[in-house]
């Protein structure tokens, strides 16, 4: 499996989504500087990492969404290669309308940085297929905008088609919905995936849930170990292994 | 220029004009005068300074680089300091707290290293004034906007709060990073023939001789210090630090000196002094933003930028490198033989010094004199006694420095670069390192209100304290960088003060063996309406080896017994219970600290030690402000379970309840142990005072039968106490 994290300026998770991935053998990673044309070796998957691409200074990710290299990303996800932007790369991903909607400040007007539970709201895409259905899980959170915004017949037809792929959360009652919002996102969205099922934006960082002895878990593993048995790097076996 | 507005006194501009043989031109005495300042030149505490012990068998690099580096293992380097930006935040307190994290951090990458996690200390005014709110809001907000945007966590830190801090709150920015010992780069390595490059933001008009604004007292409004402010750009520093380690990484750096107080000036100066070697610049090729008289260029503290010294041969790749991460990079002056600063404008020498006048300033010895009312600040007023033990506890969890600050630092990234091992709340900060499974230890500490009443011992606390941190959580102390914030010295007072917490941090430092490796001088925190109370600001780092070792401090569980190691009270003198229970807030800080005792600090750490590594507990607490009561309640908190504490357990100690609970000072600590490991945990304290206490158990805080808290109740005392900024 060939991952390609593209580094935009002011990227930050970058290197820790390598990281992450290098940790969970997920095979080889190339970083891809934002001005190039074109990926090294065409890669099974792309990230598009946190950060504040460009400084944010113009709209989260509004800059990055015309990068040289997004084209050649378009393309791959165009034709259906997985594509997954975290926190700052799910903003370029709304910027750049692979996926629906955008990301407004958080209600509180504050950066919030803090562990974050959310439930899977689907476990049929190849980012979640190693969780349990309905699973609830912890993924830290460390954003200023966050508020995930679309109008109203949108989001019906969003839910509806059942782009929602994560959701935030209570892990005691495992209820999930716009009151357990920690930025005022509506209907509780933290993460979607395109109407194709191959491109993912979420505002939670799973990379950071990833190495072992840190602080806030590790349920981000679940996201490697589902891309891993999609593209047969692992067996599906090693399910609650990997989350452990 | 006249050199009475360059900051220079008449003696000095006596010297001057002896050691030069004529009078300075205008760009010349505008160099000095900003050289000789306070904040550049350490004039008035550089003898003070010389106390500090500066070797360890753990030291790479000491005082003298732009950060001091220790040997963290695995052929890691942790290169750290900690510098004040107080009178840039008293000012403009979102730029200036930001241009403080953003300015520690180039100290650090100036020695090769990558920037991995930062703290700050802040010293903040009463939350009760509009003003004290608005500022510490600023304050917050900088950092956050800052921190978070260059990539680098802030995984914990300091905040405390005092009146004496209203209009003039402290900012000490700390941060460290990581360098291989082999890839240090150094700021005493350049060369005659090399070419010295500015990397980074283009020179303007802001900050512009910030170094004087920091060496005077502040004004009542501030306004006119406005044109001194840096402004901060964090993707342009995000940007340098990729660029400077990528150039390092590929061999293309001689030397690289970062750019803070006193821009160019200062760096160029510095960097040619250090190497025993002169420099040459050239006014006009210096990138500028805006039209600049000379000396405006050369005092400018614009922000994001860096000096390096390149060899001739490298200097397309590293106009490539730079060109790639978008960053402004102009070769501005010659490295020469000699001992020559020279300033060329438009093929005329502009200035012409010795270097020697620029970097040896003449020490100042200001008049010292024990502070006149002493006597009154060392007594504890009659009948300091606790009539309400519970109410006074959950008083102490929720007042401002006691309660827990998450409204703050969940506004700070504390996570990227995957390093950070404990949560920012936890008395200590921990970060794991590469290539080995230990954990690197931070403890910041800083306690006014005992310097205030007694500076040797409240100084000696501050720095045992930090140490005892370390020691209980299983980490050995590597070294320490320091910010002594206090007010003019040129009060005999007030330098008093100053010399005696120097003296207290010292015998500490020499005590226990932890060298000193790097620190700032912040003098003239005062304004109209009055002086801080001194507040020498500590930062130690120690070394857990492997992480079995880590004692945490929130792991309690049911059936564990409370232990008590140490005194059973410490001094109630300018404890938080005396400050916020016992009329601290009328009469200010009240009462004889506890006196340093260098045997027992030795006897706390060798066993605190054989603890962490032999005895198997499960969590401890050093007993800290607020005394056993809030280190009993906190842990409870973290833990989520109850303790009960038999009186009985204090045998004939148990003579006065509120000394018992909330004294506070020497090396006391509470240990949860369970019951396997007790008798071993009791034979490794043999010869140090150590009491069984009581039982982890149930949901309630009982002292004995004299009172009774539920954890809830001290949840939300600590949690949920009045908002701290704005809402």
């Amino acid at each position: 499996m060939r991952t390609a994290i593209v580094v935009f300026p002011g990227s930050n998770c970058d290197r820790d989504a390598r990281e992450a991935i290098l940790d969970m053998g997920l095979g080889s990673v190339d970083m891809v500087w934002h001005d190039e044309d074109v990926f090294p070796e065409p890669p099974d998957l792309v990230i598009l990492p946190g950060g504040f691409s460009y400084g944010d200074y113009l709209r989260s990710g509004a800059l990055a969404a015309r990068a040289r290299i997004m084209k050649a990303v378009r393309e791959h996800a165009m034709s259906g290669g997985l594509t997954l932007g975290i926190c700052n790369g799910f903003q370029v991903l709304t910027e750049t309308r692979l996926l629906p909607g955008a990301l407004l400040p958080n209600s509180n007007l504050r950066f919030i940085c803090g562990p974050c539970y959310l439930r899977v709201e689907r476990n049929n895409t190849p980012f979640t297929r190693s969780f349990p259905d309905r699973q609830i899980v912890q993924f830290p959170i460390a954003h200023h905008e966050g508020l995930y915004f679309l109008p109203p017949d949108e989001l019906e037809e969003l839910e509806e088609r059942h782009q929602v792929v994560f959701r935030y959360a209570d892990p005691e009652t495992r209820e999930a919905g716009a009151e357990y919002s920690p930025n005022g996102a509506l209907n509780g969205i933290a993460g979607i995936i395109s109407r194709e099922g191959n491109v993912l934006g979420l505002m939670p960082h799973p990379e950071r849930a990833t190495l072992k002895n840190l602080i806030r878990g590790t349920d981000g593993r679940g996201v490697w170990q589902s891309l891993g048995e999609h593209f047969g790097v692992f067996g599906v076996l090693g399910v609650r292994e990997a989350v452990r | 220029m006249n050199y009475r507005d360059a900051g220079l006194s008449d003696s000095e501009y006596e010297r001057v004009k002896n050691i030069l043989g004529r009078e300075p031109n205008d760009l010349e005495t505008a160099l000095i005068g900003v050289m000789w300042s306070e904040h550049c030149s350490y004039k008035s505490t550089r003898g003070l300074l010389s106390q500090f012990p500066q070797d360890g068998p753990a030291v790479v690099k000491g005082p003298g680089e732009n950060a001091g580096i220790v040997n963290c293992g695995g052929g890691w380097g942790l290169v750290f300091k900690v510098e004040s930006h107080n009178h840039p935040s008293a000012v403009a307190p979102y730029q200036g707290a930001a241009t403080g994290v953003g300015g520690i951090i180039r100290d650090i990458l100036a020695m090769g290293a990558r920037p991995v996690a930062s703290m700050d200390g802040l010293f903040l005014g009463s939350p009760d004034s509009n003003k004290s709110v608005n500022l510490a809001e600023g304050i917050v907000d900088g950092i956050a906007g800052y921190g978070n945007a260059v990539g680098v966590p802030t995984i914990g830190g300091k905040t405390f709060y005092d009146p004496c801090f209203d209009g003039n709150p402290l900012v000490n920015a700390f941060n460290c990073g990581l360098v291989r010992l082999d890839s240090i780069v150094s700021s005493k390595t350049a060369r005659p023939g090399d070419i010295a490059v500015l990397l980074g933001s283009k020179t303007g008009r802001d900050g512009i001789a910030g170094a004087s604004f920091a060496s005077r007292e502040l004004d009542e409004d501030g306004r006119e210090s406005r044109p001194r402010i840096q402004i901060g750009d964090p993707f342009e520093e995000k940007l340098l630090i990729e660029c400077c380690l990528d150039l390092k990484e590929k061999g293309l750096i001689a030397s690289m000196q970062d750019m803070g107080a006193a821009g160019i000036l200062s760096s160029s100066s510095e960097i040619a002094h250090k190497s025993g070697v002169g420099i040459k610049i050239f006014r006009e090729r210096i990138p500028l933003r805006e039209h600049m008289e000379p000396w405006e260029i050369f005092l400018s503290e614009s922000q994001e930028r860096m000096l390096l010294i390149v060899v001739p041969e490298k200097m397309n790749d590293v106009m490539a490198m730079a060109d790639r991460y978008g960053l402004e990079c102009a070769g501005v002056g010659t490295i020469i033989e000699g001992d020559r600063y020279i300033v060329v404008d438009g093929g005329v020498t502009a200035a012409d010094l010795p270097l020697s006048i620029l970097g040896d300033v003449p020490v100042i010895e200001w008049p010292s004199q024990e502070p006149s009312d002493t006597e009154e600040r060392r007594s504890l007023p009659l009948g300091s006694n606790s009539g309400n033990p519970a109410g006074d506890l959950l008083r102490l969890l929720g007042s401002p420095s006691g309660r827990e600050r998450r409204e703050i630092w969940e506004q700070y990234d504390c996570q990227v670069q995957l390093r950070t091992a404990e949560e920012p709340g936890c008395p200590v900060s921990a970060m794991r390192l590469p290539d080995s499974d230990g954990l690197m230890l931070f403890s910041m500490e800083g306690e006014p209100w005992k310097c205030r009443t007694d500076p040797f011992n409240g100084a000696a606390e501050t720095m045992a304290q930090s140490l005892r941190v370390l020691e209980l959580s299983g980490a050995e102390a590597l070294g320490m960088t320091n910010c002594l914030n206090f007010p003019s010295p040129e009060n005999a007072e007030n330098f008093y003060e100053l010399s005696e917490c120097v003296r207290g941090l010292a015998a500490v430092c020499h005590d226990m063996g932890c060298p000193v490796v790097s620190g700032n001088v912040s003098l003239y925190n005062e304004t109209p309406r009055g002086a801080i109370y001194p507040a020498p600001l500590v930062v130690t780092a120690g070394l857990v080896s492997h992480r079995e070792f880590y004692v945490p401090s929130g792991d309690m569980e049911e059936g564990d017994a409370i232990c008590l190691v140490g005194p059973v009270s410490g001094s109630l003198g300018a404890s938080r219970w005396q400050m916020l229970c016992g009329g601290g807030s009328e009469t200010g800080p009240r009462g004889a600290t506890w006196t340093y005792d260098p045997e027992m600090e030795r006897a706390f750490a060798e066993r605190a030690a054989a603890t962490s590594r032999k005895a198997r507990v499960r969590s401890g607490r050093v007993i800290a402000g607020g005394g056993l009561a809030v280190a009993l309640a906190k842990s409870a908190i973290a833990s989520g379970i109850g303790i009960e504490i038999d009186m009985a357990g204090f045998g004939a100690y148990a003579y006065d309840l509120t000394y018992l609970l909330f004294s506070e000072g020497g090396p006391r600590a509470i240990y949860s142990v369970q019951a396997e490991s007790l008798d071993k945990f009791f034979s490794i304290w043999d010869g140090y005072p150590a009491l069984r206490l009581g039982t982890v158990r149930g949901d309630l805080l009982k002292i004995g039968t004299e009172f009774e808290l539920s954890v809830w109740e001290l949840r939300n005392a600590f949690k949920e106490g009045k908002p701290l900024l704005r809402r």
